[in-house]
């Protein structure tokens, strides 16, 4: 994906996120410019520390005078752009984009291991999400208990990979990827096996630390019970890049 | 090799070609095949093979797919002669009119606008040449424009020549090619690739398929050219395994062109190598898409990913990356021939050179056409295609498969090229061309496009993935009968999202059937509004207001 | 709201568990300021069985399960000005939406016959049909309001009193959510 940009590229840029003066490393995306000046963009697939994936679509923004969107995560900042993050446009889309996650698999944040420490549930709060205007889908999704320590619960997964990509390029293990297309695709590991039949999964957890939602939890969580610390990705990414280099 | 040796070499076989005084050319594209050619060449083959005089070939697409088996004569001195749906039992009739009247029974008029009108660049061989001899292509000037690009141009000449030219890529989003081209060449050293796009996953368009059928040999010259221009030695060609027979004939014509030193190492003796490898997809319409295909291409699951960094920048495993169309490159050998002012004098200020289209649906000549940028729709409608047919009524042609759009009547004599059709609420795209008559219902064409874009989704973005679930039944709904004003204001607003949200060109571009239907046919879909619409009995969203309706009290209980 | 100083408001509940206007209740002794400012003149915390002509505000709790919610929800759209979805099953369905994932047949027999010994039968006196599908208020009128939670806290529920009392539009969200 993106390549690192080499030292002697890097130049000092200067631009606008909401008529801000703000200034950044030119290979800094502008989710990350923002997030460092406490400028707040709805976000879900992303995560600091993981390769971009640029699949939630909840991060785009508009650029002065531009008509076409920018996804914030997958954006390198670039000098004298105008970022606006906060349109009315943009917060009728993602309003939109929050309530088709809500109809596509079936959340009953009441009964939810993470209510009250779920992003999705706090995106639907932040996007002004009060009710679902789409039909709610309905689909049956399976609850994959095999594993001794934790449990898969498709009906809450948003399909973000971090799961995916934690597992990938933090654990090494790949245990986890998708299959299917559409929205047919679901997360799978190994070759859509139970989980606890895994060979390749070593049981570490980072998945189900960095899932977003209740879809992966620890067993033994009743409602709101299922907290995730994610103290510890930062450290090892950075670990990580330290010996591919 | 040089220049001269090529000419003579191609003198050659011309001169061993004079030998015959009637050349009966089969057509073995897929099309024809379907309809039996095979054994028609077979039987034509069998009648002649004594015959010294008579020579029979196998080629590519002649175009009218709909009236094969189609079969061409052509002896010395006269004007070449047609035959359509010739079958094996004809065969003898054929070959005994050789010299004397042809069979009038079975004659296709050539002489019709279909034929007439066309003009051909990529197909130029298409139907004329056997395209698995590499020689027949050598013969018809093929490797001209590649020996001469790689022992008297430079790279930037061979640049130039295509930035002249005016070329936009075929793939569907017209792209310039020579600023993509000279993107590439400016990139820092180290590996570059040379891609050639060749998934065409529109329902019911084949025109790449018809090219690397008909013709492999010029999109390999025309990939060559490239990889010389740009700075890539290594080049894939990646073609969906629904087209076997274009697998077949490609596989030959990379070893055929390999051993006349084509392609492989040191080009004619130059420093400059070059060869291709061919990859398969498993027809997912995603991997169309440029990042899609490269995932694909080096062994990942076939999802796009945002960009930048594009291609040009960052492509397969990460090194810069020159990724075409099938038609694209199909047009670079007769640029470099015949030079890129030439080719930029046919078609319109914006849109140089020609087109080619598959022409379906309601219409009498259905097959394959190449036209010049600028044509009217109404020519090709209804002089090259020759209207519909006796009974129906025009109503519509849609352009672009499932990105693009259908336009009514009002819009026939709109010019075809890339930035008109876009206005009009449509697209060119890769050129699929569908004409539809008075039975078509625009809500189902709607439908149909969005189920194919649903079913085609990859599914990794939200608004795709989700969206064109929801957009396809409320449609659906709509289409049913059930529909609620509200249901078609959901409809249009998902609309909006999904193109404005969507990460790749199938999202950002699947409400575009549906808009350009509601922008042009908007009381089909109101015709179809239920007043009472939802099915358990709730009253319509239409009629909802903040105070109580007078005349409500009947049914209080 | 054209009358800011006294307002009529009608309250029902369709398929919930009640827990909404237990949370309505909950508001405790700012009940008593409410009372000089609403009448509550049809709910099941109050003994009027008719809903009258017109009403300023409507509350439902609960989800759109029977034909006999169906008839509340649109006899309430018809008479109330202003319509509150109260609560999650009110607005998504919530629990008694879970039952969408089964055909309402398999439901039924699970409920009536496989757990039960003695008798088993699906009861058709007296009980309103079940719909297919379980919806929230909106799947069937329109709604103006939505105030999410289960149940909303009283606090939320206070805040959109008080603010439809002073002829403003409450906005719930910001005390509020899906699961509160
Ligand atoms: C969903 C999707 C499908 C596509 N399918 C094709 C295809 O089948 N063939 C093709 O050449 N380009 C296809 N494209 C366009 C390619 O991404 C790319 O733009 C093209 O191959 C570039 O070549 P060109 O510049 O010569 O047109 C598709 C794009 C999208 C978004
Ligand atoms: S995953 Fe989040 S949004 Fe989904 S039900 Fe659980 S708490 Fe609610
Ligand atoms: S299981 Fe969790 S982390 Fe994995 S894709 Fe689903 S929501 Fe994302
Ligand atoms: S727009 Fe559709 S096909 Fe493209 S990435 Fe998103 S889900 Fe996949
Ligand atoms: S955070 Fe940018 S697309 Fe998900």
């Amino acid at each position: 994906m993106m390549k690192p940009a080499t030292p002697s590229q890097v130049r000092v840029v200067t631009f606008k996120i909401n008529d801000r003066d703000v200034s950044a490393r030119s290979d800094e995306t502008i989710l990350q410019v923002a997030r460092e000046n406490g400028i707040r963009i709805p976000s879900l697939c992303y995560v600091e520390g993981l390769s971009v994936w640029g699949a939630c679509r909840l991060c785009l923004i508009e650029l002065n005078g531009d008509s076409r969107l920018l996804a914030a995560c997958s954006t390198r900042v670039e000098e004298g752009m105008e970022v606006l993050t906060d349109t009315d446009r943009l917060r009728r889309y993602r309003r939109m984009i929050v309530e088709l996650l809500f109809a596509e698999r079936n959340h009953v944040c009441a009964v939810c291991v993470s209510n009250g420490r779920c992003e999705l549930q706090n995106l639907a709060q932040e996007c002004g999400v009060d009710h679902v205007r789409v039909p709610y889908r309905t689909a049956v999704y399976h609850v994959d208990a095999s594993h001794d320590w934790f449990r898969l619960d498709h009906n809450r997964c948003v399909l973000c990979t971090r799961c995916v990509r934690a597992c990938d390029e933090i654990e090494g293990a790949h245990t986890w990827d998708t299959m299917g297309r559409g929205i047919n695709c679901q997360v799978i590991t190994d070759l859509a096996k139970p989980w606890g039949e895994s060979k390749s999964c070593t049981g570490c957890g980072k998945c189900v630390q960095m899932c977003p939602t209740g879809a992966l939890v620890r067993h033994g969580t009743s409602v709101g019970e299922m907290e995730k610390d994610r103290g510890f990705l930062p450290y090892l990414s950075r670990m990580r890049e330290a010996e591919w280099e | 090799m040089q220049l001269e040796e090529l000419s003579e070499l191609a003198a050659e076989i011309q001169e061993s070609q004079q030998h015959c005084d009637h050349c009966v050319r089969v057509c073995m594209a897929a099309g024809c095949q379907s309809s039996g050619a095979k054994v028609v060449f077979d039987a034509l083959s069998e009648k002649t093979a004594e015959s010294e005089h008579v020579c029979v070939k196998g080629v590519g697409c002649m175009g009218l797919c709909a009236a094969g088996p189609l079969v061409e004569v052509t002896s010395r001195g006269q004007a070449p002669v047609m035959y359509q749906q010739v079958t094996e039992a004809d065969a003898q009739e054929v070959v005994d009119s050789l010299g004397g009247a042809p069979v009038e029974r079975l004659r296709c008029p050539s002489d019709m606008p279909f034929f007439t009108s066309q003009h051909k660049i990529v197909l130029e061989n298409s139907g004329v040449i056997d395209p698995e001899q590499i020689k027949e292509y050598i013969a018809a000037d093929g490797y001209r424009a590649l020996v001469h690009a790689v022992t008297e141009m430079t790279p930037a000449e061979v640049l130039r020549e295509v930035d002249v030219s005016g070329l936009r890529g075929r793939g569907g989003g017209g792209y310039p090619a020579g600023l993509k081209w000279s993107t590439v060449s400016k990139m820092p050293g180290g590996d570059k690739f040379v891609v050639c796009n060749g998934d065409e996953g529109d329902p019911g368009a084949f025109m790449d398929r018809a090219v690397l059928e008909s013709d492999p040999h010029r999109v390999i010259e025309g990939m060559v050219l490239a990889g010389y221009a740009v700075g890539a030695a290594h080049g894939f060609i990646y073609v969906r395994a629904e087209y076997p027979l274009a697998v077949e004939r490609l596989t030959k014509a990379i070893r055929d062109a390999t051993k006349q030193g084509f392609l492989g190492q040191n080009i004619c003796e130059t420093r400059f190598s070059f060869d291709i490898e061919i990859r398969l997809g498993a027809g997912a319409f995603v991997c169309g898409e440029e990042t899609a295909l490269m995932a694909s291409i080096e062994g990942r699951r076939g999802q796009p990913r945002p960009r930048p960094p594009y291609p040009a920048q960052s492509g397969l495993w990460g090194y810069s990356t020159l990724i075409n169309n099938v038609e694209t490159f199909a047009n670079i050998p007769p640029i470099i021939r015949r030079g890129g002012a030439w080719f930029a004098s046919i078609g319109t200020e914006k849109s140089k050179g020609t087109k080619v289209f598959a022409l379906a649906g309601r219409i009498r000549n259905t097959g394959l056409i190449e036209v010049p940028m600028g044509i009217t729709l109404r020519d090709i409608v209804f002089t090259i295609g020759g209207g519909v047919p006796e009974g129906s009524q025009f109503k519509a042609v849609q352009t672009g498969g499932p990105s693009g759009g259908c336009l009514p009547e009002e819009f026939l004599d709109l010019p075809v090229d890339y930035d008109t059709l876009r206005q009009a609420g449509s697209i060119m795209g890769s050129g699929g061309m569908i004409v539809m008559d008075q039975t078509s219902s625009m809500v189902d064409v709607a439908r149909y496009f969005m189920e194919f874009c649903m079913d085609e989704s990859c599914g990794k973005c939200v608004p795709c993935r989700a969206g064109t679930h929801q957009m396809h039944a409320l449609l659906d709904k709509i289409a049913q009968g059930h529909g609620s004003v509200k249901d078609l204001a959901l409809l249009e607003e998902l609309c909006e999202v999904v193109r404005a949200m969507s990460l790749c060109g199938l999202g950002q571009t699947a409400p575009n059937p549906v808009l350009s239907t509601l922008q042009h046919f908007r009381m089909e879909y109101v015709a179809k509004l239920q007043e009472h619409a939802l099915p358990d009995g709730g009253p319509p969203a239409s009629e909802r207001s903040a105070t109580p309706p007078a005349e409500s009290q009947e049914t209080t209980s | 709201m054209t009358d800011t100083q006294h307002i009529t408001v009608a309250t029902a509940w369709l398929d919930g568990c009640s827990g909404c206007h237990m949370s309505f209740l909950d508001i405790d002794e700012r009940l008593f300021t409410l009372a000089q400012k609403v009448d509550i003149i049809y709910s099941p915390l109050v003994d009027a069985k008719e809903l009258p002509e017109s009403v300023d505000v409507g509350i439902l709790e609960g989800s759109v399960s029977s034909e006999e919610d169906l008839k509340k929800a649109q006899e309430f759209r018809r008479h109330c000005k202003f319509l509150i979805s109260l609560g999650d099953c009110a607005v998504c369905g919530n629990i008694p939406g879970m039952r969408n994932l089964f055909p309402l047949d398999a439901v039924l027999h699970r409920a009536y016959h496989e757990n039960v010994q003695k008798n088993p039968q699906i009861p058709n006196v007296g009980v309103p049909r079940l719909l297919p599908t379980v919806q929230p208020v909106h799947g069937v009128v329109e709604v103006d309001l939505f105030v999410q939670g289960c149940p909303p806290p009283a606090d939320v529920i206070w805040h959109v009193l008080s603010e439809l009392i002073q002829g403003r539009t409450p906005d719930p969200m910001t005390l509020t959510r899906f699961g509160k």
